[in-house]
């Protein structure tokens, strides 16, 4: 602070230079601390970028990128015309779609009634109980739903059968029409307690007056949940549903991976699961490429026409 | 007190019926979470012979320590505990240092690079090069097939930073400013001053870099699945999952072997419960922590 002030007395296209480089070498330790993670970044984060490059190459590792083949759009036409992209792209959705609903609505409900509750020790229990499934890995989740729906023994069949639901165990791993659904309710299972935590913290920062007053008016008990509890998490709710419309398309591919058996993997292949297939185990790199591209394309549009939605309805921005 | 029952005793009907239900739905929630974690454990310490009768459910019918001495026999999944360890406490000390010497960087407003370093690491929050680029870029890197592959594409995570920055945001900057009165240089300011008033901030980002750690199975299975020698927990735990699951054979022998003499089901139950115990221990002690730390989080996002 003090250099500058001197600094400003003396000329000013000489002193902007020196003043830059004196105030570099004040603050090398912050340059010391810093300037190798923009190496790691560039490297790990940007690098990559350049490799989509190879999208419209045929590219073979045993050479540079720039000295490859070069045949612009022949992989995003051999993309758009395999009948396999279809259904993967249709499996995406319908998972992402489906987990995108679900995942912002049980976990509102979840944090509506875990408020309500008035035995504190017995919430924290419960919030302690519910966050533990997010620790876990999904192989062990994977292990577990295969464990609990399996025909023999399985806790659902049993619990359906003791019921009278069902005569006999349903083969719920061997049909397709059951992999959306189980992998929508896995997600559920394990990170319904954890998705809470924001809603909390946002239903605690809601002003007590507002709830003192609507019990003055006479307000019971789901009015004040309607009217002051909810548009009292409508910010966080609408900022987190935008960002989560970004991931539409890029939903990752572990639960799936983990899940699926070759019997219903014309249910379970999902882009990244494409991607990883035909990219590195059929070692076809450049059309492993293009299908990321896609996808990260797709996403970005998403974004921003979320972004563009939300905007006109509420005059604010997300990004 | 005394308003408060006054308001109890106000309650109505409705109000109260609705109380129970919560209640009994909260506990059904309870049961429907832990369940599976006790069956599990039930069946791994239960004779696995007898296991294939059925019928176990949170305690075990004969129990034994059988199926625990069979994997811990397993030479393979001793490795992969040993990579798993070694990645998870080497990855976390490295991922929390470097997240917060970055973030005291980018919270000091006078930092002449914050301009441009500040975008330069938000940006990678948005977009990824993708697999194939990044699986090529390891190739180039010479990573494919070493131990270095766990710790070097996850040295940092820009996410962590943003956490850390937002909290020495909310720490008084005058107590950086008498330091500097003090003649102490930036270094010994973060180290001596920032570092330790972080505790809280930097015990949530350990916990999420160690779980991140502890639960990879993907690297494993896309860069050093030629490697035995640099298997981890969660990639033989997916290995012997699959193996059963699908019926695609088991290539190992140790494991052919280990399979022949306790049933498949034990031997998953045991090592899914040697992969989730950790974790499991750990996190509850940390759990104000944590929630203090999403929350940050997503008021910065």
């Amino acid at each position: 602070m003090k250099s500058q002030t001197t600094e400003l007395s003396s000329p000013a296209n000489v002193s902007k230079t020196k003043r830059f480089f004196r105030t570099m070498v004040q603050q090398k330790y912050l340059y010391l601390m810093s300037l190798p993670f923009v190496i790691w970044v560039v490297i790990f984060s940007y690098v990559p970028i350049w490799g989509w490059l190879m999208a419209f190459q045929n590219y073979k590792p045993r050479n540079g990128i720039l000295d490859q083949e070069w045949v612009g759009f022949k992989h995003f036409i051999e993309l758009f015309s395999d009948e396999r992209f279809y259904l993967v792209l249709r499996n995406t959705l319908a998972m992402s779609t489906m987990g995108l609903i679900v995942s912002f609505t049980v976990p509102v409900i979840f944090a509506l009634l875990l408020n309500e509750l008035r035995q504190q020790f017995f919430k924290r229990t419960i919030q302690t109980i519910a966050y533990l499934p997010h620790f876990v890995s999904w192989v062990v989740v994977s292990g577990i739903v295969t464990k609990m729906l399996s025909t023999d023994g399985g806790a659902v069949n049993e619990l359906l059968m003791s019921l009278n639901l069902i005569d006999q165990p349903i083969q719920f791993m061997a049909k397709g029409e059951w992999f959306w659904g189980i992998v929508t309710v896995a997600d559920a299972w394990k990170e319904t307690g954890w998705n809470t935590i924001i809603f909390l913290a946002a239903m605690s920062g809601i002003d007590p007056e507002l709830y003192e007053a609507s019990t003055v008016d006479g307000a019971g008990r789901f009015r004040k949940m309607w009217h002051i509890t909810l548009p009292g998490i409508r910010t966080t709710f609408m900022v987190l549903f935008i960002l989560s419309i970004g991931h539409l398309i890029s939903i990752g591919f572990e639960k799936q991976f983990l899940l699926m058996n070759p019997l219903v993997i014309d249910y379970a292949e999902v882009l990244d699961l494409y991607a990883l297939n035909y990219g590195i185990n059929l070692s076809r790199y450049s059309y492993g490429t293009a299908i990321g591209i896609f996808n990260s394309v797709v996403s970005i549009i998403l974004v921003f026409l979320a972004n563009f939605i939300y905007k006109k309805v509420t005059k604010e921005s997300v990004i | 007190m005394s308003t408060q029952k006054g308001l109890l005793k106000q309650r109505s009907i409705g109000d109260r019926a609705f109380d129970i239900f919560n209640i009994l739905f909260m506990i059904t929630v309870g049961i429907v979470t832990l369940y599976p974690f006790l069956n599990v454990l039930a069946i791994s310490f239960n004779d696995s012979v007898d296991t294939v009768r059925g019928g176990i459910t949170i305690i075990p019918r004969e129990f034994t320590w059988e199926n625990y001495k069979t994997i811990f026999a397993y030479d393979t999944l001793l490795t992969g505990l040993r990579n798993t360890v070694l990645r998870t406490v080497l990855g976390t000390a490295i991922g929390v240092m470097t997240a917060s010497m970055l973030a005291y960087t980018l919270s000091r407003v006078d930092f002449q690079a914050r301009k441009w370093m500040s975008p330069l690491f938000a940006m990678t929050m948005y977009f990824s090069g993708g697999m194939i680029p990044i699986y090529m870029l390891m190739r180039q890197l010479s990573l494919i097939g070493t131990f270095e592959v766990y710790i070097l594409p996850a040295l940092l995570s820009v996410w962590n930073v943003f956490i850390v920055r937002s909290y020495i945001d909310g720490l008084p900057y005058a107590l950086q400013e008498s330091a500097k009165l003090d003649g102490a240089n930036d270094w010994v300011i973060f180290w001596r001053v920032i570092l330790p008033l972080c505790t809280p901030v930097l015990a949530t980002i350990a916990l999420f870099v160690a779980v991140g750690h502890w639960n990879a199975w993907f690297d494993t299975y896309l860069y050093n699945n030629q490697k035995p020698e640099f298997t981890t927990l969660q990639y033989e735990l997916m290995k012997v999952l699959q193996s059963t699951s699908t019926g695609t054979n088991y290539r190992d022998p140790n494991a052919q072997q280990a399979i022949a003499s306790v049933s498949p089901e034990s031997i998953r139950m045991a090592i899914t419960i040697v992969v989730t115990v950790p974790i499991l221990f750990i996190y509850p002690f940390l759990q104000k922590y944590f929630v203090k730390g999403m929350t940050l989080g997503a008021v910065k996002s």
